[in-house]
């Protein structure tokens, strides 16, 4: 068992785990942080993507322990408090999604993919691209590649900036 | 229409707790006490069990207990059923082995679960499972579909001998044969229907809680038809009475055929809970839902499709052999007979068909409905065997499908289904147009310029939704209706709940339901609530799948609709003294027609519930339940083109354009519509260039995990071109046909038959991976 304290969505936590608990588990079972999603067993789906220190990890190949004293963001984490994520309201917007099972770590990819090529930098072909670690079943990607170019656009004219980790 | 009604382009309401992560699935559920649960299963093919020692693994730290199948037989559990009843053409019942939910003394595929462990923590159960000792005796298998029918096959269940479940026809076989024999021209063509796996993105879980207080059962699990699963569990199973046993499907991350059957382990979890008494909750992990979710298709068959001399379809032939799995799962029997060759008659004209089919045991994953089930395997056939006879017969495949089309409604086929409506060439002329096809010449020149074989291809489907009138599906075995019901709550403050037997799995119905009710009452979508998925809440209902809730299950909302506005035209005709038949109802308000008068709508709802002044001897309140059942099925149609460049020197596909054109009747909400059709096109193209299940000779899924199965990626797929030219469906209230399915019903073929034209080589199967068509490519050379 070891001691892992870290920030979750701008609140200290901290708790005793097994060495081998995974971000995700921590996430899921120690937090009730349920938004994160385990869609495989090899980090190829991408549902469980949160940030860590502002960056997009797959916490499903993590372990909590290694997180330890960093600042993570959750999906539960990434609205301004009613006001959503330019990410998310596109997600919407453009019906981005269907049942909603990889919405959570498509969204968290999204928004570290806008942040990393720059507002407003994106084209449909580097999208897709960069969604390769991301796995949907419903929408055929149409809709998510529509929405991630939308709010990059959104993001660029400055209307919300995505929320680094407090 | 209204901003908000029939038509409307509206954003999802339950799209708020998906991007916030406010979703509730099964695996999110935690229940006081809750425990974990881990399946031991086979790591063998085919094996005789002859010793399971659990002594060690009871040992294990947090294990609370292991279970195995003896005791499951003991307290009285039954085998897993087919519900659908198929004859073979001899008049014998199909010959349906057993399956117990946790295997006594024989495993037939990698996956099949011999026992249960449950423990504090997922960690501590995987460990147990793992010390649990199983003893068995391997035995030869047998996993391809082909194989199994031959003479000295290995055997899988002594109810099915030979491994033949069923050796079923439908046509007529003389008349089929005397055409066939009198063409003038006949094309023959072998096809494989590739094994798929669902894959929907949540993997299946269920959470079994047994009240010893109240002798009661409720289990949380990721279906798509609750009811089902608990009219199954009860009445076949013996987990508990209906009365006793609570089925809840919350918000279930997609489900695509995989969720409708019952699987052991919710039948396994819900025991185990009584046997333990604690909740027991399972989530399987990816191999796992390789291993034991339904597979899809897995069909061979060999066609023949003969021509007059003026190129006019005079009649088909079909034989196919369908590979089921080790056991029958629930509706397996129904896919590869009635939701497939009764479609094989395509958009066209064809005088004489006959199709037979034999279904087979097999050392591998139970296969049922997958997206589309039988329909796409159809589909595939017919518009094949089209693009291969336009290239023989040296005629535009286009045109030689406008000749053959049927453009008189209803029409009868040879295969049972009468046709209501459609227009073919419509959607052909719109998919022509906005592919230009015209222009392809042109384009394939300057893609040769570039070093690319450039193809197009297309494919004209029709399929059958609305699943069914229950009359008919009974005569043809079905082990239960395929009605739908309703039931509409106008609360005393006029806000509406709407109770359905659908379920939604990714589909917007608590959208799209909604602006049903916000059409007919003009009131906001936001007073409107649809409640789903929980049998202690809705009472009764089949679920969705076969592309029914729309046609089905929104037609029993109209129903229930119908019976509300009459009562509230009558209530507010009382309180504006007014006749009822002149009472309208518009924008939030019942007006008496032609004067000023006017009732707020929650004013009347109110007055239902203080019930201070009703018409005599009317009840108070206002609440409507019906049951909706269909007078046929729905036949969406539509046409496909796919443009591909293959390189030559790789072997890999680009699809460079993929066109829609649909006819799915009217339509609620287009964006969900287009959305549906999107994500059905993608599974289609993954069927067709990336997925492939693979077992080897001894039996072990060597595609087990996204590392080895190839889901479509974003970079695999291009940005859609989708329309639709609708013709009202005239069999249901609203005109809808379904469009759930049609993407993967209408794609694969168009995608072969655009690679199959840019190689110039026809032989190809699914799905044509980048060494497949390079091996073509470079085999011709040589």
């Amino acid at each position: 068992m070891s001691e892992v304290s870290m920030s979750v969505n701008g609140r200290e936590v901290s708790a005793t785990v097994e060495g081998r608990t995974l971000l995700v588990h921590f996430l899921r079972e120690h937090l009730g942080l349920t938004g994160t999603h385990v869609g495989c067993d090899t980090s190829q789906c991408g549902a469980c993507v949160v940030h860590v220190d502002g960056k997009a990890v797959k916490s499903c190949s993590m372990l909590a322990a290694q997180a330890a004293g960093s600042q993570i963001t959750t999906i539960e984490g990434l609205a301004d408090g009613n006001d959503l994520h330019p990410v998310q309201a596109a997600f919407k917007e453009h019906h981005g999604l269907q049942c909603g099972f990889c919405t959570p770590g498509m969204i968290m990819a999204a928004t570290d993919m806008i942040e990393r090529h720059g507002p407003g930098n994106l084209d449909e072909a580097t999208v897709r691209a960069e969604l390769e670690g991301n796995i949907c079943r419903c929408t055929g990607y149409h809709n998510i590649v529509k929405a991630i170019l939308a709010a990059s656009k959104t993001m660029a004219k400055g209307k919300g900036k995505a929320k680094k980790a407090a | 229409m209204g901003v908000e009604g029939i038509g409307a382009r509206v954003a999802r309401k339950e799209d708020k707790r998906f991007i916030t992560g406010g979703g509730r699935y099964v695996d999110d559920m935690v229940v006081p006490g809750m425990k974990h649960a881990a399946f031991v299963r086979s790591p063998h093919a085919h094996a005789d069990i002859k010793k399971i020692d659990v002594k060690a693994a009871k040992k294990m730290p947090g294990v609370i207990d292991v279970l195995v199948g003896k005791e499951l037989k003991t307290d009285g559990i039954g085998n897993l059923i087919c519900g659908w009843m198929v004859h073979s053409k001899d008049g014998s019942p199909m010959n349906m082995g057993a399956w117990s939910p946790l295997a006594v003394d024989r495993v037939r595929y990698v996956g099949d679960a011999v026992a249960i462990v449950v423990a504090e923590t997922k960690g501590q159960a995987r460990d147990a499972a793992e010390a649990v000792e199983v003893t068995y005796k391997e035995k030869k298998a047998v996993t391809d579909t082909v194989s199994a029918l031959k003479k000295g096959a290995p055997q899988l269940h002594p109810e099915a001998p030979g491994n033949l479940i069923y050796d079923w026809e439908i046509g007529e076989a003389e008349a089929t044969d005397k055409a066939i024999a009198a063409a003038h021209h006949v094309t023959t063509l072998q096809i494989v229907n590739n094994r798929l796996v669902p894959n929907a993105m949540e993997p299946r879980a269920a959470l079994g809680h047994y009240d010893k207080a109240e002798d009661h059962y409720t289990c949380w699990t990721t279906s798509q038809n609750p009811h089902v699963a608990r009219l199954v569990m009860s009445a076949f199973y013996n987990v508990a009475p209906e009365n006793k046993l609570r089925v809840i499907a919350p918000d279930v991350g997609g489900g695509f055929g995989s969720k409708i059957f019952i699987y052991p382990e919710e039948i396994v979890c819900l025991w185990a809970s009584k046997r333990t008494g604690v909740p027991v909750k399972w989530v399987a992990d990816r191999t796992e839902s390789f291993l034991t979710d339904a597979h899809g298709r897995d069909h061979v068959t060999e066609v023949k499709l003969a021509f007059d001399a003026d190129n006019k379809m005079t009649a088909m032939k079909v034989d196919t052999i369908a590979n089921f799995g080790a056991y029958m799962s629930l509706f397996s029997s129904s896919v590869p007979t009635y939701l497939y060759a009764t479609l094989l008659s395509g958009q066209y004209n064809i005088p004489a068909i006959h199709c037979n089919v034999r279904a087979v045991y097999t050392n591998t994953a139970p296969v049922d409905a997958y997206r589309g089930a039988g329909r796409p395997e159809a589909t595939y056939v017919v518009e094949r065997v089209v693009e291969t006879a336009a290239r023989e017969l040296g005629m535009s495949p286009a045109e030689l499908r406008r000749r053959n089309f049927i453009t008189e409604f209803p029409h009868q086929t040879p295969v049972i289904m009468n046709y209501d409506a459609g227009d073919y060439a419509a959607s052909l002329d719109a998919a022509m147009k906005a592919a230009d096809y015209a222009g392809f010449e042109k384009r394939r020149e300057q893609a040769k310029k570039a070093g690319k074989l450039r193809g197009i291809g297309m494919s004209c489907y029709i399929e059958a939704c609305g699943i069914a009138p229950s009359a008919a599906v009974g005569s043809l075995g079905a082990g239960v209706g395929l009605w739908e019901s309703a039931e509409v709550r106008v609360n005393g403050v006029g806000t509406i709940e709407v109770l359905t037997g659908s379920h939604s799995h990714g589909q917007g119905h608590e959208t799209t339901f909604s602006q049903l009710v916000a059409d007919r009452f003009g009131v906001p979508l936001d007073s409107v609530s649809i409640v789903h998925g929980d049998t202690d809440k809705v009472q009764m209902g089949m679920g969705t799948y076969g592309s029914r809730s729309g046609a089905v299950g929104m037609s029993a909302i109209v129903k229930a609709l119908d019976k509300v506005e009459a009562k509230a035209k009558k209530i507010a005709a009382h309180l504006m003294e007014a006749d009822e038949g002149d009472i309208v109802i518009e924008n939030g308000e019942l007006k008496v027609a032609g004067t000023d008068k006017t009732v707020p709508w929650f004013q009347m709802a109110l007055a239902a519930y203080t019930a201070h002044n009703l018409p005599e001897g009317m009840e108070p309140g206002l609440k409507e339940g019906a049951f909706y059942d269909p007078a046929n099925f729905t036949f969406p149609a539509g046409c496909y083109i796919c443009e591909v460049e293959v390189d030559p020197e790789t072997g890999r596909t680009e699809i460079v354009q993929f066109v829609a054109a649909d006819d799915f009747g009217n339509i609620i909400n287009p964006m969900i519509v287009e959305g549906q059709v999107h994500g059905g096109i993608a599974q289609g193209v993954g069927q067709a260039l990336l997925e492939g299940c693979h077992y080897d000779d001894n039996g072990q899924l060597i595609t087990a995990s996204y590392m080895d199965y190839c889901m479509p990626r974003a970079d695999d797929l291009p940005s859609f071109q989708v329309s639709t030219s609708n013709t009202p469906c005239p069999s249901n209230p609203l005109g809808i046909k379904g469009c759930g399915e049609a993407g993967a019903i209408g794609s694969p073929p168009a995608v072969i038959n655009a690679i199959t034209d840019a190689i110039g080589n026809n032989d190809l199967t699914m799905p044509a991976t980048a060494q497949k068509v390079w091996s073509i490519l470079n085999a011709a050379k040589h």
